[in-house]
């Protein structure tokens, strides 16, 4: 089975590097760098799991999470955020808004890894 | 026999006695329990001061002499007290309003406070009563020794007696004179001793006058048939002398200072003169009674050249009644006693306040605040004026050598104290009297009494002898004794006479050509008119309601609470019950220093002085008040201006503050930014060196490209860390600029050059060259750097298919524009107001710049005196680059 992962990031060689861990642990890696109709695309790919960076252009990670959250298909999607402001507040905001886990760049590749891995089983799981 | 011993002896047990009575008297008044003290009987014995040693050996004297002529000594006076008692009352109302001290005081005070005239007033009544404090002495003296007539008394010498007197008198007054400073200048002490003495030498008198009447003559129509066969009954009236002497003894009767002591300032309550009114001209009725019977029995049974001023003394004795001697004798005392040390209070409190304290005062200089060492520097100026009027009034009696000239040195002081009389009733009475006039008015009174009484009197070898005949420098109308020519009038009428009428003339000529000065007027009015100004008659009969008062007034000042703790603790300490002290002295003073501290002292002062002393405030005290309060609105206006600065300067801090949170949030919004941006490169560099690090079978080709973005992202950092700190300095304004002159030409081949020196897209860079040739002065390193951002962000950010860029110069009047237009898209209107904000990247969806290029831009153009905005209406991105020529630049310097 392949596993889906959806990565929304901007920053193209982070894209790169996220692409190349994951597809190597057996993923299958689809990448949007717009914040604008990341929700549409989202719920058009219907990924196992969603990595979230916070600030895009068009639309910042917060808001893309909080719809989410209030759309029945996308209720329980795991989402990983990742943010390079890695101030309590930011944390705060982001768990509020209702992602699954948090993370701050940057991070070790192992980190993700894990982290991917863990919420996939997780969701899984249940 | 009697001895000197004995009689020493019964002197001192009745100075004791005194001291004893004086002593409770005052005690009783500080502790405020004296109502009886107060009554009118006590008033009406203490005038009787009036009746001196003179009065009391005298008047015998003067009807074993002159026949009745005796009585217009006790005429005046009577004639005062019941056709006067109205200007009376009015002299004791102002003396109680003015908080007057004395008669000079009285003198100063209506005529505007002029201290002259207040000495001119002391040294009159100093030399006017200093004689008759010389008399007192020697009729003591001479009692003495009258008793000892015919016995040989060891180491008794009469100087050496008046010394001793003369001594004690001194420190019974500075005993009882001089013990504290009253408000009111009160001494209760001394008040009741002296009515003790008045019924003392009523008695003697009234005991001796039974003693001749029943006991000598045989019954009262026996006594009248002597007086009939005596020289007394044939004398003849001398209308002039009469009625000089009767004018002479009522003006003297308010003059004198001991009597204004007793009368004016001593005086409780001003109902006590209607008593008074009726019973000292009974006192005197009583005193003078037995006068003549006396006079008479005395003339008939003593020898031949017995001196008839010690009748009442001597008729005694030659009976063998030596216990009525001693009454007598004790009479006599009492009379010499009481006036010396009245008048020597009256005197010492007058040199006090008027020369010395003036002249102690300027010598310190700067207007000197009154304290307790001012008090205490009083009550010894008192003490030693005492001593020194004792001392005047003994060296009299030593220089005059006790002779019978004494006899008629009363009336010369009471002329002499009677030239007061004009600028007194002038100034209760006529509104128009002047401090000039009051001068005037005395100082000729005043060398008219020496000229022709007092030098004339002394006689011997003080005056010459032919300036009584012939008159001064030999013209014979200035003849002393006969002014003007005027001959055969008795010398003491004839001075009364003429001293009297210059020195009313004087007063009333010189009042009316001279102006008063406004605090004359003022006081004038407070003087002439009292009876409108001031309250009516005040009873002092409820002390407790005077506390009462004084607790409503100190609760308004000081607050209830503090007030009536203030009070209880009073209370306690003097051991009243309940709450509300009575109102003592040193009361009222720890009170007055209490509300001094809220008020100001002047105001303290003339606030317990309207209730304590009944008095009306005084125009000092209401300028005083004045001048608290312009202290006061200058503290308070001086702490308005301190409390509107604090207000500016509060909100001033409330500006800072507000300006600093918004800095604090601009700082973290700034560190945020900061650390997303360095963050971000640092995610790349680490992922990718921990692929390179943990990832087996890579590719050359893959370990080349990640290597590369490791690289890429370091520059970027760098560059981030770069531009950071030129920001940082730019913005401190640290930065130094290296001003030189140049081509514009140059400085853009450099910053096209530099630009697109590896640049992926190429981008096709538009100039006309020719109108590049501006000179401008400038630090062209950092104008080429603003250059090659704006040329390398087209370069990044021109998103037509060809990207081309033109440059374009202008110079319009020294004002040189630089045009940077490309053919992309341009940056979209509502992000154009913040692309020179830092961070500000719009669209970018590359790694690349973080967002600081075009703040550094502008603060390079801000330093250089120019600016760097955006141009919008045109189709591409385009940027404006404006700054002045070196011609402008030389032009303006």
């Amino acid at each position: 089975m392949n596993r889906h992962v959806l990565l929304i990031e901007d920053e193209p060689n982070i894209t790169e590097a996220i692409r190349f861990l994951l597809t190597r642990d057996g993923w299958r890696v689809d990448a949007h760098a717009n914040g604008a109709d990341a929700v549409e695309v989202i719920r058009k790919a219907r990924p196992d799991l969603v990595i979230l960076d916070v600030m895009l252009p068009g639309r910042s990670g917060i808001e893309i999470i909080r719809d989410l959250r209030h759309s029945p298909e996308c209720r329980d999607l795991p989402v990983l955020m990742l943010t390079a402001r890695g101030q309590a507040r930011d944390r705060e905001m982001a768990e509020k808004a209702g992602v699954s886990r948090f993370m701050t760049k940057p991070f070790s590749n192992e980190e993700v890894l894990d982290a991917v891995r863990d919420l996939y089983e997780r969701a899984a799981g249940t | 026999m009697a001895t000197v011993n004995v009689l020493i002896v019964v002197s001192l047990v009745y100075v004791a006695f005194l001291f004893a009575v004086a002593f409770i008297a005052d005690r009783l008044a500080a502790t405020g329990r004296s109502t009886w003290l107060r009554t009118p009987l006590v008033y009406t014995l203490s005038l009787s001061i009036y009746c001196t040693a003179w009065t009391f050996y005298g008047a015998v004297g003067y009807a074993a002499r002159s026949g009745l002529e005796f009585v217009t000594i006790y005429l005046g006076p009577t004639l005062v007290m019941v056709g006067w008692w109205w200007g009376l009352r009015k002299l004791v109302r102002i003396g109680r309003s003015q908080r007057v001290t004395s008669i000079a005081d009285l003198i100063s005070s209506r005529y505007g406070k002029s201290n002259t005239l207040a000495i001119g007033v002391t040294v009159l009544a100093v030399l006017g009563v200093t004689p008759y404090i010389a008399l007192q002495l020697q009729s003591i003296t001479l009692s003495f020794s009258n008793f000892f007539e015919g016995q040989q008394v060891a180491h008794y010498n009469d100087t050496r007696m008046v010394l001793w007197v003369a001594a004690g008198l001194a420190i019974f007054a500075i005993l009882f004179g001089t013990r504290n400073l009253d408000a009111n200048e009160r001494h209760h002490g001394v008040v009741t001793a002296v009515a003790v003495e008045a019924v003392v030498k009523l008695v003697a008198l009234l005991a001796v006058g039974i003693f001749v009447v029943w006991g000598l003559a045989g019954g009262v129509g026996e006594t009248l048939a002597r007086i009939d066969e005596s020289r007394i009954g044939t004398w003849q009236v001398d209308a002039s002398r009469w009625a000089a002497i009767t004018f002479l003894s009522a003006a003297a009767f308010v003059t004198l200072p001991r009597m204004f002591q007793v009368m004016v300032v001593e005086n409780d309550d001003e109902r006590h003169l209607r008593t008074a009114a009726w019973a000292f001209p009974l006192y005197m009725l009583l005193i003078s009674l037995f006068v003549v019977p006396i006079a008479a029995v005395g003339l008939e049974l003593m020898p031949e050249g017995a001196n008839p001023d010690m009748f009442v003394l001597t008729l005694p004795l030659s009976q063998g009644r030596e216990g009525l001697a001693m009454l007598s004798f004790l009479g006599g005392f009492s009379s010499a006693t009481s006036m010396v040390i009245v008048a020597a209070m009256a005197l010492s409190t007058m040199v006090s306040n008027h020369i010395v304290m003036p002249i102690w005062l300027s010598r310190r200089g700067g207007g000197a605040s009154v304290s307790g060492d001012v008090r205490h520097l009083v009550l010894i100026s008192r003490r030693i004026a005492i001593g020194v009027i004792m001392a005047l009034g003994y060296f009299y009696f030593e220089l005059s050598g006790g002779g019978a000239a004494l006899a008629t040195i009363g009336l010369v002081s009471f002329t002499g104290v009677a030239q007061i009389l004009p600028a007194l009733v002038g100034g209760l009475f006529w509104r128009g009297a002047t401090r000039a006039g009051a001068l005037a008015g005395l100082g000729t009174g005043f060398a008219l009494w020496v000229y022709t009484l007092l030098l004339p009197g002394i006689g011997g070898g003080l005056v010459p002898e032919s300036l009584l005949s012939q008159g001064l420098f030999g013209i014979g109308w200035l003849r002393p004794q006969a002014l003007f020519g005027i001959e055969g009038l008795d010398p003491t009428v004839h001075a009364v006479m003429w001293s009297m009428a210059l020195n009313t003339a004087a007063f009333c000529i010189v009042s009316l050509l001279s102006f008063p000065g406004p605090l004359e007027r003022l006081q004038g009015a407070q003087f002439v008119n009292v009876f409108e100004h001031s309250a009516g008659p005040r009873g002092w009969t409820g002390s407790v309601a005077q506390s009462e008062d004084l607790m409503i007034m100190s609760q308004r000042i000081m607050g209830a609470g503090e007030a009536q703790d203030f009070f209880r603790r009073e209370a306690q300490m003097q051991g009243v019950r309940g709450n509300l002290p009575e109102p003592t002295p040193a009361f009222l003073e720890r009170l007055e220093r209490k509300l001094a501290g809220s008020v100001g002292a002047a105001t303290a002062h003339a606030m317990i002085g309207q209730i304590v002393g009944g008095s009306s405030v005084s125009v000092e005290d209401l300028l005083a008040v004045a001048d608290e309060s312009a202290q006061l609105l200058e503290y308070s206006s001086r702490l308005e201006a301190k409390s509107a600065e604090l207000a500016r300067t509060a909100r001033k801090l409330q500006e800072a503050n507000e300006k600093l949170t918004q800095i604090s949030r601009q700082k973290d919004a700034f560190l945020s930014q900061i650390s997303h941006e360095l963050r971000t490169p640092m995610t790349s560099i680490r992922a990718f060196s921990e692929i390179l690090r943990d990832t087996e079978g890579l590719s050359a080709e893959e370990k080349t490209r990640y290597a590369a973005i490791i690289h890429d992202e370091t520059l970027r950092l760098t560059r981030l860390l770069n531009d950071l700190l030129d920001l940082s300095v730019l913005e401190n304004g640290e930065v130094t600029l290296n001003m030189s002159t140049g081509a514009l030409r140059d400085v853009l081949d450099r910053a096209v050059a530099t630009a697109l020196t590896g640049v992926e897209r190429p981008l096709k860079v538009n100039r006309r060259r020719a109108n590049e040739g501006i000179i401008v002065h400038s630090d062209l390193d950092r104008l080429a750097q603003v250059f090659i951002n704006l040329i390398s962000n087209a370069a990044k950010y021109c998103d037509a298919e060809k990207p081309e860029l033109s440059i374009s110069v202008h110079d319009l009047n020294g004002q040189v524009t630089v045009d940077f237009l490309d053919n992309g898209s341009g940056v979209p209107p509502e992000a154009r107001a913040m692309v020179f904000e830092k961070f500000a990247r719009v669209g970018s969806d590359q790694a690349g710049g973080a967002g600081l290029g075009l703040a550094i831009c502008r603060e390079i153009m801000h330093r250089l005196g120019g600016e760097v905005t955006y141009l919008s209406g045109q189709k591409g991105g385009a940027f404006r680059v404006t700054l002045t020529s070196a011609r402008e630049k030389v032009a303006a310097q």
